[in-house]
């Protein structure tokens, strides 16, 4: 289509030739995942066998609820450690690694329940997001000749954020008196004061404002239009088909589709996963005579059951 | 009712020695608590491991008391690295539980007799003043307005004030840099700050060694205001008026602890004095069919625990505290 090379964000060229199939390599991934399992106790919360996610796209991560997304999400980013499993970032491995320095290697994430630093100002949440600052060396910290440069180039980075999410107005304002919305956005933009090369996003439109959600969308966008990957985290469908060039679908701790957001929307596996194998079969005069049966075999045993009860009780008594 | 003599009284103790240690105490709680949310319990431990390692270098060793600060603050690091190690990784609750143990461990551990030898069992260590006793510039007893300090009490308060002054200097100096301010995002969310790339194991470790620090100070007063040092200064309840004198205060704030501590040391000797006066005598203000004079003695800490929650009601923020964070914990 060559109507598509003129698209500013000629998003989803690089993945044209791309398989629409669970594990798929791509061109040029920047995070490589295989084997990745995890369980808490017997129940298998993850079971990845093999994902690649794209640099410089948006990528989204959907499923219904308790597909094991945030699970996964937390595994990438070492916030919980899986039970087998190799996957890497640029290339390098991030097995057993601390959380603090995968974000230090450029892969920072925001949370479903934001965390916002409610008693800190919003400059100050800013601020605390730079990445390498020698003020927070116990030893230089008390002096401050050795971080005042640094600490004035990191305000303005803030401010220029805080201007571009619409914050600017709440910059002295205590970070827990802004709504939900809004610490999204201060979530979001708190991460990119370390210049993170993917931002992961879990749920970020959960709990806002179908108004500002369109903004969010916007602001989203904006990430890969500076060169950014983002991978996000989402339940909700009609928001990743308008910002996502690929989508992969988890179900019960595994990928079962990925593709771009049209062609996955339509997958039947896709639609099974959220709405049930059997929703659209129409009940047939058999089943539901079926179905009635049982459920009148199962009132007439608490029934008696009942009635058995009270006889004992009234036995009881007796005696 | 003898009310010029009730609050002489009350002010020597305000500003007396016991306040200073207090105020130290608390100072170190505040960088722990106030600032970084550790819940240390066991800053009686701090106080107790660097007192004694303080005196001990003269009574043991016989060297000078003075080495004894070097190996004070060692052992000081030492216990915070203990306490910290196996505790800053989990939870908030388990650095408070092994914390209180340790504290009572080594409480135990050093007032027990097959320790007598060295460090004195439940008598203590003395002996090892006469160093600081020399430094001592004063021969006079000091007097401001009716309240009198010994000649080394007044000494002490001069070290110890200053030792408050530079500690409270430090404190702001740390808090203001963007290194304090990664210990306050700690406090509000870790998971957050651990997102943002921040080595919060190390962070926190490195608060619970300078709060350790200021208790370490602490202690080091204690044993130059009683010119001995023994089991019983160290008590757990030691923790927990260091926790009220922090509170009063106000959590976070620099002079928090140091408002805080002169408040409490007033207020208890206050009453303290109060319910003396009330109950002795030929004629008592209080007769002796409604309070004896011991049953009197235990009423301070019965107001003083009725004040406490007063407090928490109408101004859980403390003096120096802000409102408008409390109101944010509310939402």
């Amino acid at each position: 289509m060559p109507a598509d090379s003129q698209t500013p964000s000629a998003g989803t060229r690089p993945l044209d030739g791309v398989d629409h199939e669970p594990g798929s390599a791509k061109p040029d991934p920047i995070l490589v995942a295989s084997n990745i399992k995890r369980t808490f106790g017997g129940l298998v919360a993850v079971d990845v066998d093999h994902v690649e996610v794209q640099r410089g796209l948006i990528t989204a991560l959907i499923g219904p609820n308790g597909a094991g997304k945030t699970t996964f999400f937390n595994l990438l980013t070492c916030f919980d450690q899986p039970d087998e499993g190799e996957w890497s970032f640029n290339g390098k491995s991030l097995h057993k690694m601390s959380a603090s320095k995968v974000a230090q290697s450029g892969m920072i994430r925001t949370f479903q329940l934001t965390k916002v630093l409610s008693k800190l100002t919003v400059i100050e949440n800013m601020r605390v997001g730079a990445g390498g600052q020698s003020g927070e060396r116990l030893w230089k910290a008390m002096f401050p000749a050795f971080w005042r440069s640094e600490e004035k180039a990191n305000t303005e980075k803030a401010d220029a954020l805080l201007e571009r999410f619409l914050l600017i107005k709440k910059r002295e304002d205590f970070a827990g008196s802004l709504s939900g919305g809004q610490r999204k956005l201060l979530e979001m933009s708190r991460a990119l004061m370390a210049d993170p090369e993917l931002v992961m996003l879990d749920e970020p439109m959960a709990g806002v404002n179908p108004a500002l959600k369109q903004s969010l969308l916007g602001h989203v966008k904006s990430l890969r239009d500076e060169g950014r990957t983002v991978l996000f985290v989402e339940h909700d469908m009609d928001m990743v088909r308008d910002i996502s060039d690929w989508v992969i679908v988890m179900a019960q701790g595994q990928i079962v589709a990925e593709g771009p957001p049209d062609s996955v929307m339509g997958d039947q596996r896709v639609i099974d996963a959220y709405l049930g194998a059997h929703h659209d079969a129409d009940l047939t005069f058999e089943e539901e005579e079926k179905i009635l049966a049982e459920a009148e075999a199962e009132l007439e045993v608490l029934a008696s059951e009942r009635l058995g009860g009270q006889a004992t009780q009234e036995g009881e008594r007796n005696e | 009712m003898d009310f010029p003599n009730l609050l002489s009284l009350s002010l020597q103790q305000a500003f007396g020695p016991t306040a200073i240690i207090y105020c130290l105490a608390a100072i170190g709680l505040n960088v722990h608590f106030g600032y970084t949310g550790l819940l240390n319990f066991g800053q009686a431990a701090f106080m107790m491991v660097a007192g004694y390692s303080f005196v001990s270098v003269a009574t043991i060793w016989d060297i000078n008391l003075w080495l004894g600060l070097p190996l004070a603050l060692v052992m000081t690091i030492l216990l915070a690295l203990l306490l910290g190690v196996p505790t800053l990784r989990l939870r908030a609750d388990y650095l408070a539980i092994v914390t209180i143990a340790a504290a009572e461990v080594i409480r135990q551990t050093i007032s027990a007799a097959s320790f007598s030898e060295t460090f004195g069992g439940q008598d203590g260590v003395t002996g090892f003043i006469q160093p600081f006793r020399d430094l001592n510039p004063y021969s006079e007893p000091f007097k401001i307005g009716g309240v009198e300090w010994s000649a080394y009490d007044f000494w002490v308060m001069n070290v110890g004030w200053a030792l408050v002054a530079l500690c409270c200097l430090i404190v702001w100096m740390l808090m203001r840099s963007p290194w304090g301010r990664v210990l306050k995002s700690i406090r509000e969310d870790e998971d957050a700050v651990r997102s943002l790339g921040k080595n919060v194991y190390a962070f926190k470790m490195q608060s619970l060694i300078i709060g350790g620090m200021f208790g370490a100070l602490a202690g080091i007063m204690t044993a130059l205001r009683s010119a001995s040092i023994g089991p019983s200064f160290f008590a757990t309840d030691v923790t927990f008026f260091a926790y009220t004198v922090l509170l009063i205060g106000g959590a976070a704030r620099v002079l928090g602890p140091v408002a805080g501590s002169i408040i409490f040391w007033f207020l208890i000797s206050a009453l303290g004095i109060f319910f003396s006066q009330a109950t002795s005598g030929s004629d008592p203000l209080i007769p002796d069919s409604i309070m004896t004079q011991t049953q009197a003695s235990l009423m301070r800490f019965i107001f003083l625990g009725l004040g406490l929650m007063l407090l928490m009601i109408f101004r859980p923020q403390g003096i120096f505290g802000d409102r408008r964070e409390l109101a944010i914990d509310a939402r």
